[in-house]
């Protein structure tokens, strides 16, 4: 309830108020059956700004659904603010959203405004402070005309807009982007790129869109299921880019 | 694609949707346990007399669930006339298209949240068994908003293979189509556990949109 | 039941309102035009097995219950719950429980034979078993004549369930949901 005072003051609130998320991996591996897809990672994770590039099948994906306890590693422990993703999913989930490289499956109800509600109704929040967020998502990103269309008229960037507001009108801490911008058109792209950037909570981006990293704090590049290099974008994005080709 | 509700004012469209869910149960049972035509004729009277007149339903909102089943009715009759008599088979006629009619007026007048709020009442009993009437409100929201979805992928594909020469649906083409959507269906099950589905309270939800409309364009 | 299972029944429940939404193919002298939707109360049973499979189609039941048209030819709300035929609409949840049982009964040796027994049974014979007594008590009219009247539409389930057949083995192979040993999905 801390923030969502907040929130109802400003929307220009400075970042130095919203509280941090330490996110701390230890000796982490992941296998899909007997297929390693991690291996040996260990991180910890403190940046407002974290980028994490790497080609199709490096783990980035895996790595992402990690940071929230979508997926459990099959040994080591991560830990959210000293929660552990394994036995305390509900409050790693609270502290730690999700957005989805495809916002059809991320959108759950018919309409925006009911699919708004359905994050804070699983919280368990009033219907008036629900709906009070609601209004205010819809607001900040252009959707307030759009409360009771279907979400199946909405063009692909308004419903990636829409699957991200259905995320922040839960107020996590941090938000883990898996490839928000893969569907996208360029404007779009751009736009969800404004977006990120505007944003209070610290996030982690999973992109193959190297702009996108412009300005972040630091960036992992993922190969085979390790972390090949991590430093500052100047450094890794030139050597990733220089490596690719 | 529209739901079958039409937006009105008139008590039929206030009445609580479990009442009138209630009376068409009874209506029903009342139908079966009688056989005189006094009674169904009566039954026949007031029920459209309900709708057009009370809720003043559009004479078209019954009439086009009556069409489906016109044919029916005629052959109904029709075998009737030939086997057990006249009023066997204005009897039978008469029942079922007052009941028809009656579902008709109950579906026009109240709205698709109505109608899933008392689906999750109806299912709270079955609480006991490990049933959460929350969820099953969540399916019903999921099924609206996949029906659209589906379609339009379903168009996509047949759309891919028609641009390579393939002309006519086949079982061939259905494969793919059931591959990705169960694919994203994963992943909207991915995205139910993080949003906090599998964190419910017990809550009631706060539930204010309607789903009157999904369209599929 | 995870969430996961939650998102299959709902989409198994919109497959099957989707075919409802393909035209109809009406056949001459019987009032109900032959449809696509038991092909997907078939598929629904198994690819998602018994217990997801029926609830998938309970789903869809709903679905229509509150109004929205997507049974074959535009039909929905209340009153398809009422109507002579509605036996078959009953049906529906069993035969993709029954369906999805055979399925998993069968599951270490299936293949195109038993997927065609599996949903011969449940896609035929529950369904049938059902609706035609129901038409009969419900309309008055002698069983026999209630089974005439099926039996035009013998021909399209048996086609219908060669499809489904044809079809689940083939999503096993590429994406069995049934019986899934470890998470595989989006890996990268």
């Amino acid at each position: 309830m801390r923030w969502g005072r907040r929130a109802e003051a400003a929307t220009a609130a400075s970042a130095a108020t919203l509280p941090r998320t330490a996110i701390e991996l230890r000796d982490v591996a992941h296998f899909y059956g007997d297929r390693p897809v991690l291996t040996d990672v260990s991180l910890t994770l403190t940046e407002r700004r974290i980028g994490v590039i790497g080609g199709n099948g490096s783990g980035k994906s895996t790595f992402a659904r990690l940071l929230n306890g979508l997926v459990v590693p099959s040994t080591g422990t991560v830990l959210v603010d000293g929660l552990n993703t394994r036995t305390q999913g509900r409050e790693v989930r609270r502290r730690v959203g999700f957005v989805f490289q495809d916002p059809d499956a991320q959108i759950v109800h018919p309409t925006v405004e009911e699919d708004l509600a359905f994050g804070p109704h699983n919280q368990g929040l009033p219907a008036e402070e629900t709906a009070r967020r609601v209004d205010e998502m819809l607001v900040r990103y252009g959707l307030a005309g759009h409360r009771d269309h279907p979400a199946h008229l909405l063009s692909g960037g308004q419903k990636q807009l829409l699957a991200i507001a259905g995320v922040l009108v839960m107020q996590p801490q941090r938000i883990v982007f898996d490839e928000p911008t893969t569907l996208l058109d360029l404007a779009n792209t751009r736009r969800v790129s404004r977006v990120i950037d505007a944003l209070e909570q610290d996030a982690v981006v999973v992109t193959h869109h190297l702009d996108l990293l412009d300005g972040f704090d630091r960036v992992l590049v993922f190969e085979d299921g390790r972390v090949v290099a991590d430093g500052p974008p100047a450094e890794t994005v030139p050597w990733y880019a220089a490596r690719m080709s | 694609m529209q739901s079958l509700y039409v937006p009105g004012t008139t008590h039929v469209h206030r009445a609580p949707a479990g009442v009138k869910l209630a009376v068409l149960a009874l209506l029903g049972l009342a139908l079966f346990a009688t056989a005189r035509l006094v009674v169904v004729a009566a039954a026949f009277v007031l029920v459209l007399a309900a709708g057009l007149l009370w809720a003043r339903l559009p004479r078209r909102a019954l009439l086009s669930q009556v069409r489906p089943v016109w044919i029916w009715l005629v052959a109904l009759f029709g075998f009737h006339l030939l086997v057990t008599g006249p009023l066997v088979g204005a009897v039978a006629v008469l029942r079922l298209l007052t009941l028809v009619i009656a579902a008709a007026v109950v579906t026009a007048t109240t709205r698709v949240t109505a109608l899933v709020a008392v689906i999750e009442w109806l299912t709270s009993p079955l609480r006991v068994f490990g049933v959460r009437p929350g969820r099953i409100g969540l399916v019903i929201a999921m099924t609206l908003r996949f029906i659209p979805l589906v379609a339009d992928r379903a168009a996509r594909i047949r759309e891919a293979q028609a641009a390579r020469g393939a002309d006519r649906v086949r079982p061939a083409m259905v494969v793919p189509l059931l591959v990705q959507v169960l694919r994203m269906a994963t992943t909207v099950g991915e995205a139910l556990d993080a949003r906090g589905a599998g964190d419910v309270t017990a809550r009631r939800p706060g539930r204010r949109a309607a789903v009157d409309s999904v369209r599929t364009t | 039941m995870k969430t996961k299972d939650l998102a299959y029944i709902a989409l198994f429940a919109a497959i099957v309102a989707v075919l409802g939404l393909l035209p109809p193919v009406p056949v001459p002298g019987i009032p109900v035009p032959i449809t696509a939707q038991t092909l997907g109360v078939m598929l629904a049973g198994s690819v998602l097995g018994a217990r997801r499979g029926g609830l998938a189609l309970l789903a869809f039941l709903a679905v229509v219950a509150v109004g929205l048209p997507v049974l074959s030819g535009g039909r929905g709300g209340l009153g398809v719950f009422v109507g002579p035929s509605a036996g078959y609409l009953y049906s529906w949840p069993i035969a993709a429980f029954v369906i999805g049982l055979l399925t998993q009964l069968f599951w270490r040796r299936y293949n195109l034979a038993w997927a065609l027994v599996a949903n011969l049974i449940g896609g035929l014979l529950v369904i049938y078993a059902i609706g035609i007594p129901f038409t009969s008590l419900y309309a008055d009219i002698p069983l026999w004549t209630s089974f005439t009247g099926a039996f035009a539409f013998i021909p399209g389930d048996v086609v219908k369930a060669v499809a489904a057949s044809l079809v689940a083995v083939a999503v096993h192979k590429a994406y069995p949901v049934i019986d899934l040993p470890t998470r595989r999905a989006t890996a990268g």
